[in-house]
């Protein structure tokens, strides 16, 4: 357990059981996919609901305003879906990424509800379209949100004002009060005003921890000082680390997040996706030192940009320089910065800052390994280089060809893997006892079935469906109780 | 972080560094024929951005939709950017330039050419402001004519000038008839206000989507084109079935005439509200008194015809009369000069990517 945890100390003098304002029948902590999931659900099942989102109007929605599809199991086609993509084929996706590390009755239970969920979706005002250009390989798995996710967020939130649910923005949760498993009230602080907040029940859907970076840094290592974060600020995971140490069983790996490599130029928060970086595969990628450290050509890119997120967090000062020539200028989507331009490798290598001397010969090195044959950029080609410690095995042409173009490479904190362990009907357990009346959706539970590694979409269908599950949960237990 | 004058002007590089990340996310790739041409490129010059802009209607929905808004650091606000580039493309390339800027931007040129048109029709050509004399006796159907034919004619030719020079900046090769024609159907559906998927826009609804802009613009694209139908049909009537006005109410010119009218009207006035509601700050706000004045001048217009029509016998039909035939003369004159280039430069701009598509 990690020393931050541990140091939470319950803070019940702060709060007087039974005291304060109900708020709802059911209170919601987060304001991204999830949450709203479950607000709706909920509300639509008649209870009273309040929904409490930490950032402000521009920043709500957590880290879904930058998600752009959702991954679905389809028997036939389905929206702008074609085809099929039955639900072994996206169990077996999902255990060649986890390599095994999922909750196999969770996991299925999301990818069996996941086309109704597309349904559900569509009829609360999200509008789909077709893959986007650069992306056919996920035309038949992937159904895109027109606009983005961000227009996923607003087309809910509007659902949610229709419904009247109370939305709390600038909301920080300060303390949860738990007790055996069953939360009276959350300490809150409202746009600067401290208030205990009472409901039934608890849908906790905040997030991961990823933009706390001395909890990344305690996690990971200093190194992670380094680290860019693409989402949202937000996600600091104090509700997380609440309620683990008001014990609620964790699940997911403490110190691990989904890195990618990134532009390291991009924002220190928020970037997003216009901050990814496709050249490495027709690149020499070359840490601080001007030397390489990994085969850039091992596979497409869309299979490898994840391990680059680790590959160069490893690195000396977390960075690494991807350097192409003139002829691969226009194989990749194009960066959200311009690339650094010079006419000779030496003068590249200066603009960015790398000991030229070394840089040289490592490349020179590498054009002599370079072979002759039939370059494709979109598919494995075989063009290996040889002899070297590591070769690049696909796409390896010397950079020869002026001008140079060069990128900085940083990596890129996506999300993080930690989480509170919940049951089918998302309920948090204790001690592996179900609590009372607090319920987990998205990426504080998403741990559960993404043990490690990443499934493109995955995230928003968790959400999706865990967040309706625990919505459903909720409003139910409100009436049933109400009618006991 | 350049500074920005959405005011007016936005330099070259603004334009380069806000497409920039757009075409590295292309989210809203779906939305627009706009967001679809961006993809072709990888860097943009003048004439592309020109290109892209006359290709946007000022929908909203990739600004609503966009995660790199204000607050955000990237600061992106495409409409407003696409807006100035629009205008400033009308700016350039009708002339007189000093013309266009002055009519694009200000709106003192309206309210003197009314003034101007109004001592043309009463102190010039003597039409009594009291008199409920029919039309044509208080000016004769040749003065009409030669004052009209010439009015109508020079400002096409305007935009006919325009539009070449345009066509030409953006690299537009020998249009085929096909590539008009999807122009036209486009326009003729404002198919690039369906929203891409059928939803609407967000223009005046921010955050929902709405057909209400689309609904205004074509009821006064249609209330102005019937209208026109109106004219023309009274026209040939005169000249070719030599049956001069007046026609009763159950006439073709007359139906055409009221009902455009009414179109017209409605459409002009909805469009207003649409603005006032809108945020001024996803347009080109410099020129944003000038649009107003423009569909207020096309409002008066269709109002003006209307109560000619309701005032007909009484005193005030003098008076109606020449305010109406100046109200007209007015917008004659600024159809190359004012908001309602946006039409042919439209009709360039989807020709030229019907083209680029095939």
């Amino acid at each position: 357990m990690l020393q931050s945890i541990k140091t939470i100390q319950p803070r019940d003098e702060l709060i007087t059981p039974g005291a304060g304002d109900f708020l709802a029948d059911v209170i919601v902590v987060g304001g991204g996919n999830a949450a709203l999931c479950a607000a709706i659900t909920a509300a639509e099942a008649g209870v009273s609901v309040a929904l409490l989102e930490r950032a402000p109007i521009p920043y709500r929605g957590g880290n879904s305003r930058h998600t752009r599809n959702f991954r679905c199991s389809h028997a036939d086609d389905l929206g702008v879906l074609s085809g099929t993509y039955d639900s072994d084929e996206f169990y077996q996706d999902l255990l060649r990424v986890t390599k095994g590390n999922t909750d196999e009755s969770l996991a299925k239970h999301v990818i069996s509800n996941a086309s109704d969920s597309y349904r559900w979706m569509a009829e609360h005002g999200v509008i789909f379209q077709p893959s986007l250009s650069g992306t056919l390989s996920l035309s038949r798995t992937n159904a895109f949100f027109l606009g983005g996710g961000k227009a996923l967020v607003n087309a809910y939130y509007q659902r949610c004002e229709d419904l009247g649910i109370k939305i709390y923005y600038n909301t920080t949760v300060l303390d949860l009060h738990i007790v055996d498993g069953k939360c009276d009230g959350i300490l809150a602080d409202i746009d600067g005003t401290q208030a205990y907040l009472r409901g039934g029940n608890y849908v906790i859907a905040s997030g991961g921890f990823e933009s706390d970076k001395d909890w990344l840094a305690e996690a990971w290592g200093e190194a992670a000082r380094n680290f860019l974060i693409r989402g949202t600020p937000y996600n600091r995971g104090e509700v997380l680390k609440q309620l683990i140490a008001y014990g609620a069983d964790a699940i997911g790996d403490p110190t691990q997040c989904h890195a990618v490599a990134i532009d390291g130029r991009a924002p220190e928060y928020d970037g997003g996706i216009v901050t990814r970086l496709d050249c490495v595969p027709f690149a020499v990628v070359l840490n601080k030192h001007g030397q390489r450290f990994y085969d850039e050509g091992e596979d497409v890119w869309p299979k490898r940009y994840a391990i680059w997120g680790r590959l160069v967090a490893a690195q000396p000062d977390q960075v690494a320089y991807a350097i192409i020539d003139e002829k691969s200028s226009d194989l990749f989507m194009p960066s959200v910065f311009p690339a650094v331009r010079a006419n000779t490798l030496h003068e590249l290598c200066q603009a960015l800052g790398l000991p030229a001397e070394q840089a040289l010969a490592t490349i020179e090195t590498f054009n002599k390994a370079c072979q002759s044959g039939d370059f494709h950029p979109t598919e494995l080609d075989g063009l290996t280089t040889q002899g070297l410690s590591p070769d690049k095995t696909n796409w390896a042409r010397p950079i020869d060809s002026g001008p140079f173009y060069g990128y900085e490479l940083r990596p890129g904190v996506t999300f993080t893997y930690l989480g509170v362990n919940v049951d089918k009907t998302a309920q948090i357990t204790f001690n592996g006892k179900p609590s009372v009346n607090l319920f987990a959706a998205g990426e504080i539970m998403a741990g559960n079935i993404l043990g490690e590694g990443y499934l493109a979409g995955f995230g928003m269908t968790i959400g999706t469906v865990f967040g309706r599950i625990a919505g459903h949960e909720a409003a139910q237990k409100t009436l049933q109780n109400a009618n006991s | 972080m350049p500074t920005v004058d959405y005011q007016l002007k936005i330099t070259h590089t603004e334009a380069e560094r806000q497409l920039g990340i757009c075409n590295s996310c292309r989210y809203c790739e779906g939305y627009c024929a706009a967001f679809q041409g961006l993809t072709r490129h990888r860097s943009f010059d003048v004439s592309t951005v020109s290109h892209l802009a006359n290709l946007c209607h000022n929908c909203r929905a990739c600004y609503y939709a966009c995660q790199y808004t204000a607050p955000h650091e990237f600061n992106l606000n495409i409409p407003a950017l696409l807006a100035n580039y629009r205008a400033q493309s009308w700016e350039e390339h009708i002339r007189p330039q000093v013309v266009t800027r002055a009519m694009q931007q200000r709106v003192w040129p309206y309210l003197l050419l009314l003034l101007i048109f109004i001592i043309v029709f009463s102190a010039g050509l003597g039409a009594p402001w009291l008199s409920d004399l029919p039309f044509y006796q208080s000016i004769s159907h040749n003065v009409m004519v030669a004052l009209f034919l010439p009015l109508f004619v020079l400002p096409l030719l305007a935009v006919a000038a325009g539009v070449r020079s345009y066509w030409k900046s953006i690299g537009g090769s020998k249009p085929r008839i096909s590539d008009i024609a999807q122009a036209f159907a486009s326009a003729a559906t404002l198919r690039q206000l369906s929203g891409g998927q059928g939803q609407g826009c967000n223009y005046e609804a921010t955050e929902r989507y709405s057909f209400a802009r689309r609904i205004a613009h074509q009821l006064t694209m249609y209330g102005f084109l019937v209208c026109f139908l109106s004219t023309s049909t009274a026209t040939l009537y005169h000249y070719i079935l030599d049956y001069p006005a007046p026609y009763p109410f159950f006439s073709v010119p007359k139906l055409l005439g009221v009902g455009g009218g009414i179109m017209l009207t409605v459409g002009c006035t909805l469009l207003l509200y649409l603005k006032r509601k809108a945020d001024p700050t996803l347009g080109s706000e410099k020129r944003t008194a000038a649009e107003y004045t423009f569909t207020s001048l096309l409002l008066l217009v269709g109002l003006s015809g209307l109560l000619l029509y309701w005032f007909k016998g009484s005193l005030l039909a003098g008076a109606m009369l020449i305010i109406h035939l100046a109200l007209v003369a007015v917008f004659f004159v600024a159809i190359p000069y004012s908001k309602m280039s946006h039409g042919f430069f439209r009709l360039a701009a989807l020709s030229r990517e019907a083209q680029l598509k095939s």
